[in-house]
Formats: structure tokens, C-alpha cells, sequence
């Protein structure tokens, strides 16, 4: 079985993160760089799919050329090998420049099957997954807690408010998966040192016969007109205890909405 | 509402480890940051519940086995990390940084594999390194015993031959993962009195005649199990011998030459940890309308804190560079963990002290770690022992 998994490098979402000034495009500058953290999810399923069906994992990377610290992060988990897009005309692509992107990486890698996280935390668009299945012409079940491969049948426990869905599809198939569907395992001292020497293909647009005419900002669906700090955290709310506190404590959280 | 308690005001919430290191080479780079990552995601974390609680943390351990960490200074070929001491005690001080029963677990388990490793048979390093150095298991090393711990050469644990096998009764006592180790290490007579009738045999754990006993309530380190063990009758394949017999006081000694640097640089780790932690709070905490750092008494405590605990870090590297090349080191460590645990005793002391009634109390991590290095002042050999392996040697040379 052939997996690909879309990795992505986003400014860490533990720090202060913002915009660029001059383009309005995220600073990727702003705050340490580090792996889109549901991504070391997907790589975790797709690891333990490949330990259970045999088979390959392979990561796919669009991003700057210091993306290579995530992709070498990312093998040193265990993954065979990886592929990074980079090229200077991709800077501020939206999300469907992207999945067109992609789709042309993936439309020249062999897989059975492609891992990614629901979400990224810089864009959080979840979107990508279905824009790639629809430009591939494969499936896309999204949103997984659980996922099952038997033969080519795919089956998934996608996660909602409620509760779970259970939604099967035939292979070829685009996965994304959520925090709950595993607990990524650490990198180990031999994969790190392993991880250095595994190949790491690299694509510019021309190979992948995408125009930059078609990506980058310039050329993007969206964009982002203005932007501004969100406002500083207000001064708790401090409830006296008069005999009355906890009623007190109900209103204020019936207010906020939290109740 | 009206709070029924009031703190100091200062939280000391993850304060990092701020430490410069001179690392060999980009391998060892690469070691620490996965040594930092691992011991920052899933030791800090645990460390006070699990003291609290006096639980052994089995699957950390088995965490820490899978990253590679439990067989670092160990050859590759045979399973190891293929690293210098200069590197492993590196990473032990890091893992004390965070949590002293997890970096005493390493080292320890890292001393039971020294036998096997620097004085077995081509044939018993092939069969026993791969598994104890894989990260599934973890050995104990079994050598004080009740009525002898710094007199190690007069201990009473008697093998006796029979057939193939040998046959150990007596009691050890002291002995960490007591009830939780998958090997032993055990050191008993199979001759003459004195430190020549020793011999060591390493024994796995489920054998009926290995009995550990109650777990001891210590002082600090209250989540690593440390009982005695008492060996009825227990059969031990004769080719569990370590080395032929006679000479399982050298086998001895020499690992504690190596535990000691391991002691020193887990005292290390506590000492920084300690340091740290009342820089930051002696920098937040107000008195007379201002921080108590800027008042000589306690910067100048600070000041001598931090200067001990670079030295003791120093000289316990310099020691491990000389064992890295080749060299004699047996002086250099007992210096080590002589220096570098007194050190992480008075640090940890100073740190409660600069704490003052919140360095008393359970609310802040600073009068457990104070617990915690006594320990290192007495194990591998009191510090007394070690001043007399110094004066020894000073008197031989
Ligand atoms: C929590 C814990 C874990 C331990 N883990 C292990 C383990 O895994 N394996 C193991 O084998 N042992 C272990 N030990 C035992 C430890 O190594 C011994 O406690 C130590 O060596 C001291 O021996 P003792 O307790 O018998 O003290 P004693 O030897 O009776 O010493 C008592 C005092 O006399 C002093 N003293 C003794 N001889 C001299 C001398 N010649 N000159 C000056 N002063 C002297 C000592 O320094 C000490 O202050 C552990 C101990 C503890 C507390």
C-alpha cells in the first residue's frame, strides 16, 4: 500500500502569530516554524497503516525552502521519503491554486491512498481535501477519528458535533483526520540520524507543468483586504460573595453563553 | 467569592532551561533536541503527580526506550546509541532537569548493562546486549547489601555450583526497580573471603527464587521503587557468569567508576533545575517594594548558585572526556560526584531558602528537589567513600 501524507509548515500556534504588513499574506517569519500539528497525526496513521498492510509513506510538502527543517522533522518519524514544491511564484497562493498544485505533485507520485490533517492552523480552511479529490476525480472522506483499510475499500469514522458518521469509499481515496484519531509517536535517535539520509525529492512549478500565472497572490481567489490585532485581554470579572455568589456565577456564565 | 488563601503572587510556570552547551558533532545536536521535546512533552508534566503518588512511570520509561535513550553509550553493533559520555551525560542531566526518578532509572539501568557490555563473553554481549539495550527493558544492579553498603567487598550473597547452574541465597538491599526490573545484576561470593571470592551473575527477573520485598518509604525519588531482595535458592544458568569467577569486584568497580558520572550529571541537571527556578522567582517575588533579587543577600546567594553549578557541570564533563578518550578516570569521577552532588544539595537547599515559606510547601517543586538530592549524596558510593577513592588515589600517585 502506497500512502502519501500532506504535510505543511505553519508558524507555531502556541506563539503570537500575524499578518505581513506589506502583502497581507501570513508572516511565516512572525513565529517559530514547526509542522501544522494535526499533520503529525496523519503521518502516525499512515505509519501504523503501513506497519499493518506493508508499504511505503510518502510526504508531500508545498512551501519555502526552509520548509525542509518540517519534511526532515516529519522522516524522522519513520517515513520513507519525501517530495517539496517550492518555488518563488507560489508566495500568497489560496487554497485552490494549492490543491492545483498538489493535484499535479500527487498526479506524479503512485499511491493507493493520501493522509492529511483536517485542518492547518495558519489557514485553517479545511477545504483542501475536497478541492484535491475533485480535481483528481477520487474520493475524499474527511474529518476521521478512525480509519480502516481493507483491500481497497476505505472506511472511516468521520467525527461531528454529535457524535460519528461512518462513510466508506473505494481507493484511491483522500483521508483527513483529527487530533482524536491517534497519539503521534516521538521521533526515535536512529530515525533522526536515518532521516538525514532519505530522499527528498524536489519539484519547481515547470515540473510540475503548472504556470505561475495560475498561483501566487497576484493570482488568488481570496484575499485579504484589512486586518487588525485582536483587541487586549479585558480584566476578569470578579464575583463577591454575598450569599448570592453562585446565582451570581450562573448569570455571568448564562451571559457569556457558556451554560 | 472570598479567597481562602493567598500565594506569593509569582508563578514560576515553565521556566526553560537556559544552559550553553559544546556539543561534538550534529548527531548530538540532534540527540538533545529530541531529548528536550521528549523530556519537556512527557516528564515535566508527570513529574510531581507521580512523586506525589509514589507511582513508578513504567510506560515513560518504555517512551524513552523506543526514542533510543536507554542504551545511548553502548555500541552500536550491539543495539546502543554509539555515544560518547560526553553526550549520554548530556542528555541524563537534561532528563533530571525535568524529572530526577527518570534520569536515575537511565543511569541505573545503564550501570546493570556495563557488566555484560565491558566484561562479557563475544557470545553473551550478542545474546543479552540487543534486548537490554532495545528500550523494552530495564535492568537492576544488585551489590549493597543490609549489613554492608560502602564495605562492598565483604558482602555475604553466596553462589554455589550445582550442575550447570549456580545456586544464590542472601539478601541485597537497596536495590532500585526492585519488583519492576527484567534483569538483575547480581553480585555474590563464590570463593574466599574479601574482594577476590566475588563473583557477578545476571539473572532475569522471573525466576521463583528472586523475591523482592515492601518497596522502602525514602525521602525523595518517591516514584522509583527501591526495595530488598532476597535471593532463596535462586538457579542461575552457569552461563549468566560474567567474566569468570573471581573477579566480580573489578566488574563492580569499574561500573561505578562510569554510574558515578552518571550521579554527577543527574545532580547536574537537579542543581540547574533548582537554580532556575529561584532565579525566577527571586526576580518576580516583591519585598520592600521591589524584587528580592536586587538585594545583595539573596543575588549574591544566586550568584554563588550558578557559579557552583557551572563547575559541577565542568568537572563532570572534563572526567567524562578523559574515560571518551581512553584514559584513566576513576579519580576524575569520584571528583564529579563528589563535587556535583554537594553542590545539587546546597543549591537545592538555597533554593528553598530563597523561596522562603513557599519554598517549604508542596505548592512549588523547589523542597522536594531538596528531598530528592540527598539521595545523590549517598548512592555509588557516600561521599565519604568517594573522598577516600580521591585520597587514595592522591596517596598512590
Ligand atoms: C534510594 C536508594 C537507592 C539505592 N540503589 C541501590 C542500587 O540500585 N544498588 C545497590 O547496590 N545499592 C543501592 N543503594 C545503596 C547505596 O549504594 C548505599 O546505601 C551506600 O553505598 C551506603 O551504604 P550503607 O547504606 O550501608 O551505609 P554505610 O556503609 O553503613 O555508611 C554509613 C555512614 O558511614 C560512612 N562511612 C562508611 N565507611 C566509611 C569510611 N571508610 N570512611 C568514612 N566514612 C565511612 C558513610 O559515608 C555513611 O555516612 C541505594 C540506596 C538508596 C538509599
Amino acid at each position: 500500500m502506497k500512502i502519501v501524507v500532506l504535510v505543511k509548515q505553519v508558524p507555531d500556534s502556541g506563539e503570537e502569530r500575524t499578518l505581513r504588513a506589506d502583502d497581507k499574506t501570513v508572516d511565516r517569519d512572525a513565529a517559530t516554524k514547526r509542522m501544522n500539528e494535526l499533520d503529525e497525526h496523519a503521518i502516525e496513521e499512515a505509519l501504523k497503516l503501513a506497519e499493518a498492510n506493508g508499504g511505503e509513506v510518502t510526504l508531500l510538502t508545498m512551501g519555502p525552502g526552509d520548509a525542509t527543517d518540517t519534511i526532515r522533522k516529519a522522516l524522522s518519524m519513520g517515513p520513507d521519503k519525501a517530495v517539496h514544491v517550492s518555488d518563488d511564484a507560489l508566495h500568497g497562493s489560496c487554497a485552490i491554486a494549492t490543491s492545483k498544485v498538489l493535484a499535479a505533485a500527487l498526479g506524479k507520485l503512485e499511491w493507493d491512498l493520501v493522509l492529511c490533517g483536517a485542518e492547518s492552523t495558519d489557514g485553517g480552511v479545511q477545504a483542501l481535501p475536497h478541492m484535491l479529490a475533485e480535481r483528481l476525480g477520487v474520493g475524499a472522506v474527511t474529518g476521521a477519528r478512525k480509519v480502516t483499510v481493507e483491500g481497497a475499500t476505505v472506511t472511516v469514522e468521520r467525527q461531528t458535533d454529535e457524535g460519528y458518521e461512518v462513510l466508506q469509499t473505494e481507493g484511491p481515496a483522500i483521508v483527513s483526520v483529527w487530533d482524536t484519531i491517534n497519539e503521534p509517536r516521538y521521533p526515535s535517535f536512529k530515525l533522526i540520524m536515518a532521516a538525514k539520509k532519505k530522499p527528498v525529492e524536489s519539484f519547481a512549478l515547470a515540473d510540475l507543468g503548472v504556470s505561475a500565472d495560475e498561483v501566487g497572490l497576484a493570482n488568488a481567489t481570496s484575499q485579504v483586504l484589512e486586518f487588525a490585532p485582536k483587541p487586549p485581554r479585558q480584566a476578569g470579572v470578579k464575583i463577591t460573595d454575598e450569599g448570592e455568589g453562585g446565582a451570581k456565577l450562573v448569570e455571568y456564565l448564562a451571559s457569556e453563553k457558556f451554560v | 467569592m472570598t479567597c481562602a488563601r493567598v500565594d506569593s503572587g509569582v508563578e514560576v510556570m515553565g521556566h526553560m532551561m537556559k544552559v550553553e552547551r559544546f556539543l561534538p558533532s550534529e548527531e548530538a545536536e540532534a540527540l538533545l533536541g529530541l531529548t528536550r521535546e521528549i523530556a519537556d512533552g512527557e516528564l515535566a508534566p508527570r513529574a510531581s503527580d507521580f512523586e506525589a503518588r509514589g507511582e513508578f512511570p513504567r510506560e515513560v520509561l518504555r517512551t524513552l526506550g523506543q526514542a533510543g535513550l536507554l542504551g545511548l553509550p553502548y555500541p552500536e553493533e550491539h543495539g546502543g546509541g554509539g555515544q560518547p559520555y560526553e553526550v549520554y551525560l548530556q542528555v541524563l542531566e537534561e532528563l533530571a532537569y525535568r524529572w530526577l526518578t527518570m534520569a536515575e532509572a537511565v543511569s541505573v539501568h545503564g550501570l546493570a548493562c556495563y557488566p555484560v557490555a565491558a566484561f562479557g563473553s563475544d557470545e553473551q554481549r550478542k545474546r543479552f546486549l540487543p534486548e537490554f539495550l532495545g528500550g523494552e527493558l530495564l535492568g537492576a544492579y544488585c551489590l549493597s547489601e543490609p549489613q554492608g553498603g560502602s564495605d562492598a567487598a565483604s558482602l555475604a550473597a553466596k553462589a554455589v555450583k550445582d550442575g550447570d547452574e549456580y545456586v544464590v541465597d542472601g539478601v541485597k538491599a537497596w536495590i532500585t526497580h526492585a519488583g519492576v526490573a527484567d534483569f538483575y545484576n547480581i553480585f555474590c561470593r563464590t570463593g574466599v573471603p574479601g574482594p577476590k571470592g566475588i563473583s557477578c551473575l545476571v539473572a532475569d527477573a522471573d525466576n521463583p527464587g528472586i523475591q523482592p520485598q515492601r518497596r522502602e518509604r525514602t525521602m525523595g525519588l518517591t516514584g522509583s521503587p527501591v526495595a530488598q531482595i532476597v535471593f532463596d535458592g535462586a538457579r542461575v544458568p552457569a552461563d549468566r557468569l560474567v567474566g569468570g569467577e573471581g573477579i566480580g569486584f573489578t566488574i563492580a568497580m569499574s561500573a561505578l567508576d562510569s554510574g558515578r558520572l552518571g550521579i554527577a550529571a543527574c545532580a547536574v541537571g537537579l542543581s540547574q533545575a533548582a537554580l532556575d527556578y529561584a532565579v525566577s522567582y527571586a526576580k518576580d517575588r516583591d519585598q520592600f517594594g521591589q524584587p528580592i533579587i536586587g538585594f545583595q543577600g539573596v543575588g549574591f546567594m544566586l550568584a554563588d548558585m550558578a557559579t557552583k553549578v557551572s563547575a559541577a557541570r565542568a568537572t563532570t564533563l572534563a572526567a567524562a572526556r578523559l574515560r571518551d578518550a581512553g584514559r584513566p578516570y576513576s579519580m576524575q569521577a569520584a571528583q564529579a560526584k563528589l563535587f556535583a552532588t554537594d553542590t545539587a544539595m546546597q543549591v537545592a537547599t538555597d533554593a528553598v531558602q530563597i523561596l522562603g515559606g513557599y519554598g517549604y510547601v508542596a505548592d512549588h517543586p523547589v523542597e522536594r528537589w531538596m528531598r530528592e538530592a540527598k539521595l545523590l549524596q549517598i548512592v555509588e558510593g557516600t561521599n565519604q567513600i568517594q573522598r577516600m577513592v580521591i585520597s587514595r588515589n592522591l596517596a598512590r600517585g
